[in-house]
């Protein structure tokens, strides 16, 4: 082979690699996104038609009109990131340095619920959540005091759609953190331990109490529930989990090795959870509307489509914004190690 | 009597029912001493070193450090550390923080970590590498800063695994010398794991030989190589020719012996130790060839034998010698006193060969490897 046609080569493989992605990316992406833009600068109707006037009156409306729903679909998004977080890393940490020879056995169960449809599983929470449900009925059946009220409820609350959230988005969280995790060379943990690594005691549980005492409180006010009873629910957990669970080769070494999987799952489950509106719709209420549901409502109910569109922007533009912020606190050195807490 | 650093009373791992890993060693590795665990691999080297940094609970038995029993103690609380094989540094640290690791769970000040950890690169000469991340280092290097995060603790033992396996040849021979300068600098016990003997024999003070889970002879190198006890620690360090025999009698000092072809042998008497039935060895270069007939000094061993090879290398010949048609023994002759070129023994040539008895070794098999051989 010849020397030009080598060099030709080693200079367009990687374009030719790329090549199928900038397609997709070009057809599904780009361009929706231009014709998107262009239709949140339109004005007009369906009827009639949309014509390009450069009006940015979709835009201007939306602190006034849809800073609640923007409002919930932050506090949603990001309470059932963090409670998919808290579930799947101990998940993820079991398969990954425990599982044995059941490692696949589990992980087929984490997306076992892929099989079914996402429209029947949230549609399956209604019966769990429902009022005649096997929670409400367990929750009865303990209050032997009645203490709590006989129309409690949690359809159409916000603890049902964070949920609904959490169920459906779990699988994306626990993957990426196993992958990070299986990928840990365990002799790194034992040369943590070999130098003096050892429980997290006493800050453990400080800390722990702090951390938990603000994630409680965090949830207590996203489900709108007594923020001070999450918060010192949080504090006990945080206390008994720093002071026992966590060491300090998980806090130097583990877990320091696992953000790149801490950063995947959790933008795989903030993103798609921000923008989702099927469990506000089936599991939520009115009052817990998502800006999913506005768009969705806009696109396809009123066929509003300037603020359809000028709402998807916004959103999209947001989570590139948020996305790129995180990138910067993860990738830095400081929370990879280094500085003492 | 020196101090003891570490001392295994008994100790055993069994892994499940049927694996014994270790089986019953007694160990005793005084302060400030190099001592290496030398085996062919699977012979329970890791797992002993892995049980005394704390990594792996014996199955039964105890484990001393400095006279403290640590046997159920977590590694983070042992006064050890670890150089581990693969080196096992932390590579989303720093070369700095990595070195600092372990003063800094020790809650050391700031400045001093500074302070030791610039001295200690220094030790290891990395200096001016603080900034690097352990991807950037060549295996020499990860290894010198692997080094140097294990003695910046100044533990009391430092427990090493075969830490030059991953390099080549002529960096592997370099970082001998320097390990053994560095372990003479600052006087730490070094308890050093490897399956090559050479490296072994350069760089301790004693070893322990381990075969199947225990060891079969402790002692010098020298020792080992001198007088080797069983047939495994013979064959294990360097050639030897080993010859049964029976016991005849004594002279003086001596134990006659009955080899092969009716030739006696002498042996210093102790050595033999009253047994009858015995195997005697020799080292190929403590032989010295004789032309069939000549005079050779009376009090020397003395066999003679036909050469079926002879092969040059260098340095030295290496002849393989038939002796009364029964047993091949092996002689190195250094190529000093050859003059000129082709005054080789032939092959089919009759020679003698003569030694001095006290380069004759016992085999002491079937009393048991671990019958105190502590030099
Ligand atoms: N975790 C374990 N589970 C089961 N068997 C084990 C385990 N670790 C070691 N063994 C077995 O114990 C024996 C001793 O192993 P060890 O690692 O101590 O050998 P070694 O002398 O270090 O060998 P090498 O030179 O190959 O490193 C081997 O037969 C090995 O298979
Ligand atoms: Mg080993």
């Amino acid at each position: 082979m010849s020397r030009t046609s080598h060099l030709l080569r080693r200079f367009l493989t990687p374009y030719l690699l790329l090549a199928p992605g900038l397609l997709w990316l070009i057809v599904f992406f780009i361009f929706p996104t231009v014709q998107m833009f262009l239709y949140s600068v339109s004005t007009g109707s369906v009827d009639f038609g949309y014509r390009l006037t450069w009006s940015f009156a979709a835009f201007t409306q939306i602190p006034q009109e849809f800073s609640r729903q923007f409002a919930n679909s932050i506090l949603y998004g990001t309470l059932a990131t963090i409670l998919t977080f808290l579930i799947s890393y101990p998940l993820a940490y079991f398969i990954a340095f425990r599982g044995g020879r059941y490692k696949n056995v589990i992980l087929f169960l984490v997306i076992a619920p892929f099989f079914t449809s996402f429209l029947i599983r949230t549609i399956s929470w209604q019966i769990i959540l429902g009022d005649n449900g096997p929670v409400i009925g367990l929750i009865h059946t303990v209050d032997v005091f009645h203490q709590v009220p006989q129309n409690f409820t949690f359809m159409g609350e916000p603890i049902a759609v964070v949920s609904g959230l959490v169920y459906n988005f779990l699988p994306f969280m626990t993957l990426p953190l196993y992958v990070a995790l299986e990928r840990i060379d365990l002799r790194l943990i034992e040369a943590a331990q070999d130098l003096y690594a050892g429980p997290w005691r006493p800050r453990g549980w400080i800390y722990g109490a702090l951390g938990g005492a603000a994630l409680g409180g965090l949830v207590g006010f996203g489900i709108s529930w007594s923020v001070p009873a999450f918060a010192a629910a949080g504090a006990v957990l945080g206390t008994l989990i720093g002071g026992f669970f966590v060491s300090e080769s998980f806090l130097r070494v583990t877990f320091p090795l696992s953000l790149p999987g801490v950063f995947a799952g959790s933008l795989l489950t903030f993103i798609p959870a921000l923008g989702d509106y099927v469990n506000a719709t089936l599991l939520g209420s009115p009052k817990t509307q998502m800006i999913g549901n506005v768009i969705q409502a806009r696109f396809l109910e009123s066929n509003d489509y300037p603020t359809a569109s000028a709402l998807s922007f916004v959103l999209m533009v947001g989570i590139i914004i948020a996305v790129m912020a995180y990138a910067r606190v993860l990738g830095t050195e400081d929370l990879s190690g280094g500085v003492t807490i | 009597m020196p101090e003891i650093d570490v001392r295994l009373v008994d100790v055993t791992k069994r892994f499940g029912p049927d694996v014994v890993a270790v089986d019953h060693i007694n160990l005793e590795v005084r302060d400030g001493e190099f001592f290496s665990l030398l085996g062919p691999s699977g012979c329970g080297k890791t797992t002993t070193l892995r049980m005394i940094g704390g990594f792996e609970e014996p199955t039964s038995g105890l484990i001393e450090l400095q006279g403290q029993d640590v046997t159920w103690l977590p590694p983070y609380r042992r006064n050890v550390n670890t150089v581990f094989q693969n080196y096992a540094l932390f590579p989303h640290l720093s070369i700095y923080e990595n070195v600092a690791f372990g003063l800094r769970r020790r809650k050391v000040p700031d400045q001093e970590v500074r302070r030791r950890v610039s001295e200690m690169l220094e030790l290891v000469e990395l200096p001016g590498y603080e900034k690097r991340r352990p991807s950037q280092l060549s295996g020499g290097q990860a290894q010198r800063v692997a080094l140097a995060r294990a003695l910046i603790n100044r533990p009391a033992v430092l427990l090493l695994d075969e830490p030059l396996g991953a390099l080549d040849l002529k960096l592997r021979k370099q970082m001998q010398i320097e390990l053994k300068r560095i372990q003479q600098e600052v006087g730490i016990t070094f308890i050093y794991v490897t399956h090559d003997q050479e490296e072994a024999m350069t760089m301790s003070d004693r070893i322990a030989v381990m075969n199947r889970g225990h060891y079969e002879q402790l002692g010098t190198p020298e020792e080992l190589y001198e007088r080797p006890t069983t047939r495994f620690v013979a064959g294990f360090l360097g050639v030897s020719n080993m010859l049964r025999g029976e016991r005849l009698g004594e002279d003086g000092g001596y134990a006659v012996v009955q080899v092969v072809g009716g030739a006696r042998v002498r042996v210093p008497r102790e050595r033999l130790n009253g047994r009858a039935a015995v195997e005697v060895g020799v080292r190929p270069e403590k032989i010295r060839l004789l032309s069939a007939g000549a005079p050779a000094a009376e009090q020397l061993n003395r066999l003679d034998g036909r050469i079926l090879d002879a092969s040059y290398m260098g340095v030295s010949t290496q002849y393989i010698v038939r002796v009364a048609d029964e047993a091949n023994l092996t002689v190195y002759e250094q190529n000093v006193e050859r003059t000129e070129e082709g005054s080789l023994h032939r092959p089919g040539e009759m020679v003698s060969l003569a030694w001095t008895p006290e380069h004759t070794f016992v085999i002491h098999e079937g009393t048991g490897g671990d019958a105190g051989n502590a030099g």
